[in-house]
């Protein structure tokens, strides 16, 4: 069964908010990864509390996946480090999610 | 000066700024820096409470007063300063000035060893100050923000539960709180764990921070001069005030010494994440390379004995 894989990475600062953004949205659940990396807001690689980077990962419909890209734009895209892609993905419990 | 270097904190500070310079791989997992900066935390809580349970608590109230009040004061001074010469748009403006009202707490633990290797005495309820004089200057520095800059929409509720709930200032105040309750007495079985080890650990401690602000000292040139000065001389101007209030509100030559580093000080671990949720806009490189890589290194080997120098010449 086809579903999105929406993928946000961006400041750790972020996680209970984008965690309780998610929930609103309507995404069934999500996981959490922390990560680093360099890119237009510098090299983030996580030496401390005010560097690290997570990813977040979650697998919904293509309308929650809209919804979702549309919320973090609108609200952080201009003043935090984010990046966010989505995949094309197959599962096998499409309830699930 | 050269005395105040002779400290292995401030030596093994620089030894991890050379590190940085050198490009050495050494790097200490996130892991250890979370561990030890929670441990400082909560020994330097659970140390004041002790020596609170010790003290006469009705005592602390006038420098109590007078350490809420440089905390109502730096942030807007440092606004005005930096909006009116400096030139920094509103959110860069209210973010840094946050930075130079609220305090380092590592700086404060080394101000305590300063003073007792020279033998200087100072007040035991100290480490209230050091929460009293946190909790207003992050409010303040939110509340500006707000009102001048900030097109946030967080709400006030989150803010406050940041700024009441953010690590620092919980391990703080609940290690104050534990330390009141248990006195000299009920902590002795952990004093092993909490009180010992505490100048090793934060040795250690400042090793890991040399190597965090030699990976920003690329930043300065962003930065600019005019922050790099004012880096410099607010926490001068601070330490003024903090002598004068700390000399009118009675506190010793050390006590006094000790609250005007406390306002010389500017915060690098719950001022920034209190700042990136209530001022996104502003641009964390600022206020990290003023507090971080300018203040903190200034404070640690000038700093201080400055401080010092001055308590000195009021009393």
């Amino acid at each position: 069964m086809q579903k999105k894989l929406v993928t946000i990475i961006t400041e750790s600062i972020l996680e209970q908010m984008i965690v309780d953004d998610l929930k609103k949205i309507g995404a069934k659940g999500y996981t959490i990864i922390e990560a680093r990396g360099s890119g237009a807001h510098g090299t983030r690689n996580a030496d401390w509390g005010q560097n690290q980077n997570i990813q977040i990962e979650v697998i919904c419909n293509d309308l929650t996946a809209q919804q979702i890209i549309e919320h973090c734009q609108k609200n952080y895209y201009s003043d935090y480090a984010m990046v966010i892609f989505t995949t094309d993905i197959q599962v096998l419990r499409s309830d699930k999610f | 000066m050269i005395e105040n270097l002779k400290d292995p904190a401030i030596i093994f500070f620089i030894i991890g700024l050379l590190a940085g310079i050198v490009k050495s791989d050494l790097k200490l997992p996130e892991a250890i820096y979370e561990i030890i900066s929670i441990y400082l935390l909560l020994s330097i809580g659970l140390k004041g409470g002790v020596q609170l349970a010790e003290s006469n608590i009705f005592s602390l109230i006038i420098p109590a007063i007078g350490a809420i009040s440089i905390g109502l004061i730096i942030p807007v001074v440092a606004y005005l300063i930096l909006r009116r010469i400096g030139k920094f748009n509103r959110a860069d403006s209210a973010a840094i000035a946050a930075h130079y009202g609220s305090v380092s707490a590592v700086t404060f633990a080394v101000v305590l060893i300063y003073l007792d290797k020279i033998g200087v005495k100072y007040e035991e309820f100290t480490t209230v100050l050091l929460v009293l004089l946190e909790i207003p200057a992050i409010a303040i520095g939110i509340f500006i923000a707000r009102l001048r800059a900030s097109k946030s929409r967080v709400s006030y509720g989150k803010l406050v539960h940041e700024v009441l709930f953010g690590k620092s200032i919980y391990l703080l105040l609940t290690g104050l709180i534990a330390g009141y309750i248990l006195g000299p007495q009920g902590i002795s079985p952990v004093k092993i764990v909490f009180f010992d080890p505490f100048k090793g650990a934060l040795t250690f401690f400042l090793l890991e921070m040399g190597l965090v602000a030699s990976r920003r000292l690329s930043d300065l040139k962003s930065a600019g001069s005019f922050l790099i000065i004012f880096g410099i001389v607010m926490p001068l101007i601070s330490g003024a005030l903090g002598t004068v209030i700390g000399y009118y509100t009675g506190l010793s030559i050390g006590g006094t010494a000790v609250l005007a580093t406390l306002a010389g000080s500017a915060s690098y671990i719950a001022a920034p994440a209190a700042m990136r949720i209530a001022v996104p806009e502003a641009n964390p490189t600022y206020y990290l390379t003023s507090s971080l890589v300018i203040t903190f290194p200034f404070n640690l080997i000038i700093g201080i004995p400055i401080y010092y120098w001055m308590s000195l010449m009021i009393h």
